[in-house]
């Protein structure tokens, strides 16, 4: 899988996730009005939008758990709501999901978290899994004592990383974040964007998030799409900044936005 | 599924050349891979070398569980005494040899279960110790409501929560009415065809009835009430309190000064002990008609002969004795359902947990209480 990988990213520029006319409707409500959008390889990209505009069913939608009315998703060119078993199987394999409250299965110790997916798709030993599991904890910031404590003994932010390492335990090309940020502290924030932006560059992960926060989108995302008015307007910041939509003004340069964004 | 995509394996080999040991690895180093290489690359011997070379040039896809199987090899390699010359990997997969590089690489400390006398013994004891700590919680517990109700039969118009407790006997009384109706009358039936099928041998069918009254009236009709509701109400208790915890509704609730005994728990408790005497009392009722109209199928003995015969079995005290059991099984399905409620940690898990905790403590405590108070009645000859 990896060699694809390498392979993929040396010879294209083809988008690994592609959305074309995505239709989502909620209980009568239109969430979105035929959405088209391409995620580059290597790239973060973060979705923004007000509360209730359908950013997390965006990214529902494109890891499976709901299904969008009318459209296609694909991911590394494959089809993402095709009902094959096995295909969908293959690519829950390259990609890992952090949830916004982390997920974490609290009947399970953290290491034992983390090594869910290798008990599922790789056979090997178990001191070589509690190896990876130190590991990738030791990668997203977590010491040893981490490791055995189950999840309801974590604070918030541990609980993220946790999840994070988890999320990260089959080396995944694409990591989904579901509002990474959003009920840490500051400084607490600040680290968290700073592990992904680390992770992201050595390990070359395309990293799609939905996020709240400016300051993470100032630092670590490379294009930014906005969820206004059931459509996707994507770009860079300065781009999308550009935008006459109110909901856009209101939020780049509200009195939040001037401070995140340093304007 | 990965080396099924994958048809080539990793592969290593250790070539001995005077002091040096040379390691060449190629292939692909990945997490669906380590299997393969993992046990292998444990086992080197590094009989008398003093000087390690590990190439990985050849290696074609490398992941951070691959790159962890090659530092960890070094990390074998130095700990053996050998002094580590070359560490060659692709120039592409430099970036993850940094990132675990950086980190502190102990191997973790898991915890391992043994499986021995010494363990079994342990986890006797730290059960033993879990019960009684739970036997003088609840207690503890049953001493604290208990002073919570005098208070407010002492200061009623202060205290009593009067929609929440009519409204908890909507939930516990009204609304069990049709499956205890129907459990019981099915009961009833049961007991009379069972009592039938046996005295009629000897001979003395009309003794069915007086077998029925006496047992429901006495054990079964509160018994399984008592336990029906249990598993109906006392969960419900837990639940709700625990659900509440977990959302911090509890405390906002202390936040704002509202006494969590007076809101919360003693309406359910009230609640049930005024609802379970009458729920009971509905419950024998029906257990008779189902055993009546079992008798009079079976056995031919018509309503008013079945009245008469019940009427000579059983006196009030038969039916007071099972009456009376019922507000005290109430208080404790009630108490030990808040309890646990209360005991809620701020985890999902812990709902389902507790509620599992809470009916089956209540069903043990009211069938140890039902034999107290048998032993209790047969002294004092009732």
């Amino acid at each position: 899988m990896a060699v694809e990988t390498q392979q993929n990213a040396q010879n294209t520029d083809e988008p690994v996730i592609s959305i074309r006319g995505l239709v989502t409707n909620l209980g009568g409500r239109l969430i979105h009005d035929h959405i088209d959008l391409d995620v580059r390889r290597g790239e973060v990209i973060a979705i923004v939008g007000g509360s209730g505009s359908g950013k997390s069913v965006l990214l529902r939608s494109i890891v499976g758990l709901m299904r969008p009315q009318e459209g296609t998703i694909e991911v590394f060119g494959e089809d993402a709501l095709a009902t094959d078993e096995t295909a969908l199987r293959r690519l829950q394999q390259r990609w890992g999901v952090l949830f916004q409250e982390g997920a974490l299965f609290s009947s399970q110790t953290v290491a034992e978290n983390v090594q869910v997916p290798l008990r599922e798709y790789a056979k090997m030993s178990q001191e070589l899994m509690n190896e990876i599991a130190a590991v990738k904890l030791a990668m997203v910031g977590l010491g040893e004592d981490a490791a055995t404590k189950f999840p309801s003994e974590l604070s918030g932010g541990m609980k993220k990383r946790a999840s994070l390492a988890r999320a990260l335990v089959l080396d995944p090309e694409i990591v989904f974040l579901d509002e990474p940020t959003s009920g840490l502290d500051p400084i607490a924030a600040n680290a968290f964007d700073e592990l992904i932006r680390n992770l992201q560059k050595s390990l070359n992960l395309t990293v799609f998030m939905v996020t709240h926060d400016l300051d993470t989108l100032r630092s670590i995302a490379d294009r930014v799409a906005v969820l206004v008015n059931r459509t996707l307007k994507v770009g860079t910041i300065a781009e999308v900044m550009r935008d006459k939509d109110p909901w856009i003004q209101d939020y780049f340069s509200g009195p939040r936005g001037r401070a995140a964004l340093g304007s | 599924m990965g080396s099924a995509m994958n048809a080539s394996n990793p592969w290593f080999r250790v070539d001995h050349d005077g002091q040096t040991l040379r390691l060449t690895a190629g292939g692909p180093w990945t997490v669906y891979h380590a299997a393969a290489v993992d046990a292998g690359l444990r086992a080197i011997a590094t009989n008398n070398a003093s000087v390690a070379e590990i190439d990985a040039s050849q290696v074609d896809a490398l992941d951070t569980t691959g790159a962890w199987l090659l530092l960890r090899t070094r990390a074998l390699f130095k700990d053996a005494g050998l002094k580590i010359n070359r560490f060659d990997i692709p120039q592409n997969y430099q970036p993850l040899i940094g990132v675990i590089e950086r980190e502190d690489l102990v191997a973790p400390a898991e915890v391992v279960t043994h499986v021995s006398l010494v363990a079994f013994l342990e986890r006797l004891g730290r059960a033993t110790h879990a019960v009684m700590i739970q036997g003088v919680g609840i207690l503890g517990y049953l001493g604290r409501i208990t002073v919570e109700w005098f208070k407010l039969m002492y200061a009623p118009q202060r205290h009593v929560r009067f929609t929440a407790t009519v409204n908890q006997i909507e939930q516990v009384g009204i609304n069990a009415l049709p499956i205890v109706g129907l459990l019981m009358f099915l009961i009833g039936v049961v007991l009379a065809y069972q009592g039938a099928d046996q005295l009629s041998r000897f001979g003395l069918d009309i003794l069915t009835v007086n077998a029925l009254g006496i047992g429901v009236l006495r054990e079964l009709g509160v018994l399984i009430t008592a336990i029906i509701i249990a598993g109906r109400s006392g969960s419900a208790f837990t639940a709700e309190i625990g659900t509440m915890k977990v959302n911090e509704e509890i405390d906002a609730m202390q936040t704002m000064g509202l006494n969590i005994d007076d809101v919360l728990i003693l309406p359910r408790v009230t609640g049930l002990v005024i609802a379970l005497p009458f729920l009971t009392f509905f419950a024998d009722v029906m257990a008779l008609i189902g055993g009546a109209l079992m008798c009079y199928f079976q056995l031919g003995i018509t309503v008013p002969a079945f009245i008469r015969q019940l009427h000579e079995a059983v006196n009030v005290n038969t039916f007071l004795v099972g009456m009376i059991k019922a507000p005290v099984f109430a208080y404790v399905i009630g108490m030990v359902g808040c309890y646990e409620g209360l005991n809620v940690e701020r985890n999902a898990a812990s709902v389902g947990k507790l509620t599992t905790r809470a009916v089956v403590e209540s069903v043990f405590l009211v069938i140890v209480l039902d034999a107290g108070f048998s032993v209790m009645f047969s002294i004092l000859g009732f």
